[in-house]
């Protein structure tokens, strides 16, 4: 899979299943749990659908504020596992 | 261990069985986290760390009667300053702590607040956060080096001997307008609580507990905290921004330490079933639970049986899940279902509970609604049903719920203005059910009150930020709580009357929304929604309307 088929994918599930607004211009640096639009609750939902959409396993302390805020750093963890 | 039976050889919560037998093998506390080895603290090293900070704090001054905040992340430190705090006979209280979403000053000065009503005498803290909190705050703030300095000599630290009926902890209620509502806790209060519970839960030797829960709040600081050490039921425990985000680690945990017995939120079941993934669960035991004990939250038949399909494959069972309808007004459990049999769910007539009737028994399963029994009452307390008149109804006639017991709060501390109690002694919960068969039911609030993941979240605290943000026309927000099957708890919706003009502009607004409420609250919205004005429905008397404004937003997106 491609890099821009993971971000369109996890564009969608984020705006459609996390913020809820499917309308919602999501900026590819945006800060998406530090600037409030998520939970960090979240980030658990995130582990999931990287590994059913895409197979790519995240481990625990992947999964933190820090190294998954925006829709660029989650799409560079997930195309670095991706086969 | 303290029963209804040993109850009276106990006289304060300084009578803990981790203090007093500190020779025992059992652990005290195990803390286990994502990134690090866990932490095994024998009840001996606790004793010794909680007698240090308690001649640390006699050093610094505090004394008997005095309230100590206690704003640590969740770590042991907190513990140990906690139970320090209290074998002098000062007044400890968990504060929740600052978060990344959280907007710093905010936090401050609400604590600064709390410092001057509840005349605070010292604020405990990180080392690194202590310097900028001490600017905000009028009393002093430690952190733990501090502490650590200030104990240098070997002086024999005299334990203080409170009374009984003196006020052990104070529990804080989180969110604005219940930051200074400290629910005084007694020493014998909180000792027939954990006796009675105990009674309840069949409590015994080789338990132990498993937390993720925030110690400042009443599931956390009783359940998971306070009972164990008082127990002696080693508690293994692990931070709540660890487990939300890392789920699994709760089953790791209680396959690597047997545990026993485990309290969780509704959300939770759902936030397990749903996030972890496979091969993380894959091979886990998890049939040493004895108990999970649903509470904090409105408890959903499906969470229930999601959580024990998702894990049947792990051992889990119906059997296993049960319920407590608890409130830190009374320290904690008001009921417990029973322990080693299926918690009962009631099927009612809807159409008897819309108009908050009765409750009777539906015969068409198409026209009945799931209600999960919270058990019974626990030893020493009684629940009663009353309506608007303060009348008792009878067996399934839906009412306010009541509560007497032997394990009440004191009062709220330094709050004269709020009076807890009838002048019959009953507590007044404002939540609606019925008792049916000597079981509590519970199916709704006759407050406005949302529950979001087991916090208590008022919509008028919302709303008052929200009107706060720049483009929002003032005195034109609502808030509401929105029940999400998939979630298993109530989200939080917003609607906002604001003039905006392209994409741009609400986007910038939603976001600022959004932000706004984190940064003053700690609270995710998952809703935002922006409409033109004169959208809103205002009551006769010019007020928000929640109920109807929740109706209409709810049907608008039911026809999109």
């Amino acid at each position: 899979m491609d890099e821009q088929t993971v971000r369109s994918k996890l564009r969608t599930f984020i705006l459609n299943d996390l913020i809820r607004d499917p309308q919602y211009e999501l900026d590819d640096t945006e800060g998406i749990i530090t600037e409030g639009m998520i939970d960090s609750f979240s980030l658990a939902q995130i582990g999931v659908f990287a590994e059913q959409e895409f197979n790519v396993y995240i481990p625990d302390p992947d999964l933190t504020v820090s190294k998954m805020d925006t829709l660029n750093q989650m799409v560079a963890r997930i195309m670095r596992d991706i086969k | 261990m303290l029963t209804l039976s040993t109850r009276d050889k106990y006289l304060t919560l300084l009578d803990a069985v981790t203090l007093a037998q500190p020779e025992s093998d059992r652990p005290a506390i195990i803390f286990v986290a994502t990134d690090a080895d866990p932490v095994h603290i024998s009840r001996q090293q606790f004793s010794n760390a909680a007698t240090e900070y308690a001649a640390a704090l006699t050093k610094l001054n505090i004394a008997e009667g005095d309230l100590v905040i206690i704003a640590h992340t969740q770590n042991l430190e907190s513990i140990y300053a906690f139970w320090g705090a209290m074998l002098i006979g000062a007044i400890p209280s968990m504060f929740p702590t600052l978060t990344e979403k959280l907007d710093p000053e905010i936090y401050m000065r609400d604590i600064g607040e709390l410092v001057t009503k509840s005349a605070v005498k010292a604020i405990l803290t990180t080392d690194s956060f202590a310097p900028t909190l001490a600017e905000w705050v009028s009393c002093p703030v430690y952190g733990s080096q501090t502490i650590k300095a200030s104990n240098n000599t070997c002086e024999v630290l005299e334990y203080a001997q409170p009374m009984p009926s003196a006020t052990a902890f104070l529990q804080h209620s989180s969110g604005t307008t219940g930051l200074q509502k400290g629910v005084a806790l007694s020493h014998e209060a909180v000792l027939n609580q954990l006796a009675a519970y105990s009674d309840a839960l069949k409590l015994n030797e080789n338990d132990v507990i498993v937390s993720w829960l925030p110690l400042y709040h009443d599931m956390g600081l009783i359940a998971g905290f306070v009972q164990p050490l008082v127990q002696g039921v080693p508690l293994v425990l692990m931070s709540p921004f660890d487990w939300v985000r890392h789920p699994a680690m709760l089953l790791k945990a209680i396959r690597d330490y047997k545990t026993t017995l485990c309290w969780l939120p509704n959300f939770a079941y759902n936030h397990l079933a749903r996030t972890v993934r496979q091969r993380d669960s894959e091979g886990i035991d998890l049939s040493s639970i004895r108990a999970f004990i649903n509470c904090s939250e409105p408890v959903r038949d499906d969470s229930h049986r999601l959580f024990a399909e998702r894990f049947a494959i792990n051992g889990i069972t119906l059997k296993q899940l049960t319920v407590s309808y608890a409130m830190a007004e009374n320290t904690f459990a008001v009921t417990q279902s029973a322990i080693d049999s299926e918690t009962k769910v009631d099927l009612v007539d809807r159409q008897g509970l819309q108009n908050n009737l009765t409750a009777s028994v539906a015969t068409d399963v198409e026209k009945g609604e799931k209600v999960v029994s919270c058990g019974k009452p626990i030893h020493g307390t009684m629940v009663r049903v009353v309506n608007d008149n303060g009348q008792a109804l009878g067996e399934r006639q839906v009412g306010e719920i009541m509560v007497k017991s032997n394990c009440m709060l004191t009062n709220y501390y330094h709050r004269d203005d709020l009076q807890p109690f009838d002048e019959d002694g009953w507590y007044k919960t404002g939540d609606k059910g019925y008792l049916a068969d000597g079981e509590v039911y519970i199916v709704g609030r006759s407050k406005d009150l949302i529950i979001n993941a087991g916090k208590n979240v008022y919509p008028q605290d919302i709303e008052a930020i929200v009107n706060s943000v720049a483009g929002v026309h003032p005195g034109r927000a609502v808030a509401f709580g929105v029940p999400d099957e998939r979630e298993g708890t109530e989200l939080i919706a917003v609607v906002a009357e604001a003039d905006v003009s392209d994409a741009a502009a609400r986007k910038q607004l939603t976001q600022a929304i959004r932000q706004q409420v984190g940064r003053q609250s700690d609270i995710t919205l998952s809703f935002v929604t922006l409409v033109n004005k004169g959208w809103l429905i205002k009551t006769s008397s010019g007020k928000i309307a929640r109920g109807k404004n929740r109706e209409k937003w709810l049907a608008e997106r039911q026809a999109q």
